[in-house]
């Protein structure tokens, strides 16, 4: 079992940092919106079902694969910025309990509807031309469209960060996370704030859906797993924070890649063991405590 | 999407799933045969595919004036996949719908809750999809009959051919539940008499879209054969992640079957050079009357040629007509016993007969390859044939070992 080039073991945990950055885009988006509107958003994986499909229809319409990346989480963006304000805005100040039974009912929906409009049997997205085959890192080839999502991953998370760090906007959103009645006190209207975030948190989702699609295609049920894997990755990176959502995300990433190595039967339950001790030692995650962006 | 065609669709969906579709021939007293099978999640595709070969056997039927003089009539169900669903609706089409005959099933455990009403009803049951317990003890029952391939037959075959045609150095990494094991069980066992080495086997949980953590340690390995068994939207993912890996340069990937759903999905550029067992593709028509006929009567009401699953549905829809007339009368125990007396028969891929301790139907298969997408005439040119494997009995585990005898 154990008589494992160093090769492998370095190729196995490159797969599981691409890994790691889908999970890293879906927790992000589902952190930001926890962490500013304790809003548990449910249908973040049907959002992330949503990227896969509206990329595969923009890359119909335009035949590229470029435009659809762009377009397709924009898409998704507006489509949260909608639900946002016609479902849960409604809902705010009631039970946290009522927006979280909003969105899994809508993710049934979202699900259903897929099935209705674009069949029950999934649909395949082809990489571009230019991030088709493999390149050689020395110690194995590794598909060039698997770099292409960490790349893309990075560049986000790097601009989200600048976004929430250096833009007054972004600082509105720190200080809703910690005190919206002071930052409503100060005559911001927190609502638009929150509709912003929950539309971003939606767009990360689709990015996620559509930087997948050429990877596993796209079906309906694709966001249904992703989704606990994501809620996991969250508890794990402690609610609402950024940083915690990519540490966490990454070692999830890597922890199924090599249970999947080591012991592939485990594989599915081991991101649950990590979830467990983590809570046992951090009951609020790794970087919990912090708040949103330390 | 616009808001219009959105709500049209939606209507249209709607409205199937309240009127479950009913083919109803003309005329009075009409002879009925309940088809329940899961037209709803992930295995729609397939089907939806037995349910147009059903239609298929029965218009061609009661075109050349019915059984007995009288019209056949196919009540299909959803299933949903679930057995309770399975039973519930089986149960509906004897008492409430009053059918004599049961024709369907797609998962083996549905197969089993819709055997288990079936027997309790005493009416027959052909089965038309794959499943190692059905025609074994306890689920056989003197009603029970099995259409379709079964693991064990399929990957015997299959598996011996791999071994002596593609290598004998193996990798097997399958989805672990009752299929993807008992499959790999049988191959494994058909490897180690051939006296091959099986490098390694990997179990992955069903449905889950993602194999690149599986890969490296495969790669590794270097096997002359991976031989996978991920059925559904996983073939699809799994066949990308593998070749955008290129894998498919360095060993060569087979699996027990080639669905024709997925076969459309994923095209030449996954399927090329996949290999393959399956208990029919339409190409045969080239080689086949009875495939011809088939082939032609289908194209002509879809429009598209039928995939191995509708086949099952036709072949067995023939097979209660056939029953009937034998026995002249329309009775599960009188068209069982007729059947079983009279075994041999030939639909739609040349000659095939029932085994009478265990009610299991033996048939040729065919080892299939993925053909590029050069070679292809047409759209669904998917496949070429690369091997007959002909029916046999001792592809099958004996009545003894089932427990049957």
């Amino acid at each position: 079992m154990f008589d494992i080039s160093a090769a492998a073991l370095a190729a196995q945990l490159f797969t599981g940092l691409v890994l790691g950055m889908i999970f890293v885009l879906l927790a992000i988006g589902l952190s930001l919106i926890f962490g500013l509107m304790t809003v548990v958003n449910f249908a973040h994986g049907s959002f992330y079902m949503l990227g896969a499909y509206f990329g595969f229809v923009l890359l119909g319409l335009s035949g590229s694969f470029w435009v659809a990346l762009a377009f397709a989480p924009l898409a998704v963006g507006v489509f949260g910025l909608l639900v946002e304000r016609f479902l849960i805005r409604p809902l705010y100040g009631r039970s946290p309990d009522d927006p979280l039974l909003l969105t899994f009912g809508l993710s049934l929906v979202l699900v259903e509807s897929a099935r209705v409009i674009w069949g029950k049997i999934g649909l395949t997205l082809d990489p571009p031309a230019a991030l088709a085959g493999a390149v050689n890192l020395g110690f194995t080839w590794f598909p060039t469209y698997r770099l292409f999502v960490i790349a893309v991953t990075i560049v986000v998370v790097v601009a989200l960060w600048v976004f929430l760090k250096r833009t007054n906007v972004g600082l509105v959103i720190r200080a809703g996370s910690r005190d919206p009645l002071m930052v409503a006190a100060l005559g911001v209207d927190l609502r638009r704030i929150w509709m912003l975030v929950f539309g971003i948190g939606s767009a990360l989702a689709g990015l996620a859906g559509i930087l997948a699609g050429p990877m596993r295609g796209a079906y309906a049920e694709m966001g249904v797993t992703m989704i606990i894997e994501s809620f996991v990755v969250v508890v794990v990176g402690g609610m609402g924070s950024l940083l915690g959502a990519v540490v966490a995300g990454l070692l999830i990433g890597e922890v199924v890649s090599l249970t999947t190595f080591f012991a592939p039967k485990l594989s599915d339950i081991a991101v649950f063991g990590v979830m467990a001790l983590v809570l046992l030692l951090r009951p609020s995650g790794l970087f919990g405590e912090a708040g949103l962006m330390e | 999407m616009q808001r219009r065609t959105f709500l049209k669709t939606a209507t249209v969906g709607a409205a199937t799933l309240a009127f479950p579709s009913i083919v109803r021939a003309q005329g009075g007293d009409t002879i009925k045969i309940g088809f329940p099978g899961p037209t709803t999640g992930p295995f729609g595709a397939l089907a939806k595919d037995q349910q147009q070969g059903a239609i298929v056997a029965v218009e061609e039927i009661n075109a050349k004036g019915g059984v007995l003089g009288r019209k056949l009539e196919v009540l299909f169900r959803d299933d949903e996949l679930k057995p309770a669903v399975g039973a519930q609706r089986t149960k509906e089409l004897i008492e409430n719908e009053k059918c004599e005959f049961i024709v369907g099933g797609l998962a083996a455990h549905v197969q089993m809750a819709i055997n288990e009403q079936t027997k309790a009803a005493k009416k027959l049951f052909i089965s038309v999809s794959q499943s190692d317990e059905i025609t074994a003890k306890p689920d056989l029952g003197p009603l029970t009959f099995h259409e379709a391939l079964n693991p064990t037959i399929t990957s015997r075959a299959v598996g011996g051919w791999i071994s002596q045609n593609l290598g004998k150095k193996w990798w097997i990494l399958y989805a672990d539940y009752a299929w993807g094991k008992q499959n790999t069980a049988v191959l494994s066992e058909g490897l180690k008499k051939q006296g091959g080495t099986l490098l390694g086997s990997t179990p992955y949980p069903l449905g889950n879209p993602e194999f690149s953590a599986h890969l490296p340690r495969i790669i590794d390995a270097k096997p002359e054969v991976l031989v996978t068994m991920t059925p559904g939207a996983d073939n699809i993912a799994f066949l990308k992640q593998a070749i955008s890996f290129g894998m498919k340069k360095q060993m060569k990937i087979a699996q027990p079957l080639h669905w024709l759903p997925q076969l459309k999905q994923g095209g030449p550029d996954l399927y090329s050079d996949i290999y393959a067992g399956i208990s029919f593709t339409w190409q045969l028509e080239d080689s086949i009357p009875e495939a011809k006929n088939y082939v032609q009567l289908y194209r002509k009401k879809y429009n598209e040629p039928p995939g191995d699953y509708g086949a099952y549905a036709y072949s067995a829809i023939h097979e209660v007509a056939r029953g009937i007339t034998l026995a002249k009368a329309v009775n599960s125990d009188a068209v069982a016993s007729a059947l079983l007396a009279n075994p041999t028969y030939n639909h739609y891929k040349g000659k095939q007969w029932w085994r009478t301790c265990d009610h299991k139907a033996f048939q040729d298969l065919w080892i299939v390859k993925g053909r590029e997408r050069a070679k292809m005439k047409g759209d669904w040119d998917f496949l070429d044939v690369v091997q007959k494997v002909p029916a046999s009995e001792s592809l099958d585990r004996t009545c003894g070992e089932k427990g049957v005898a």
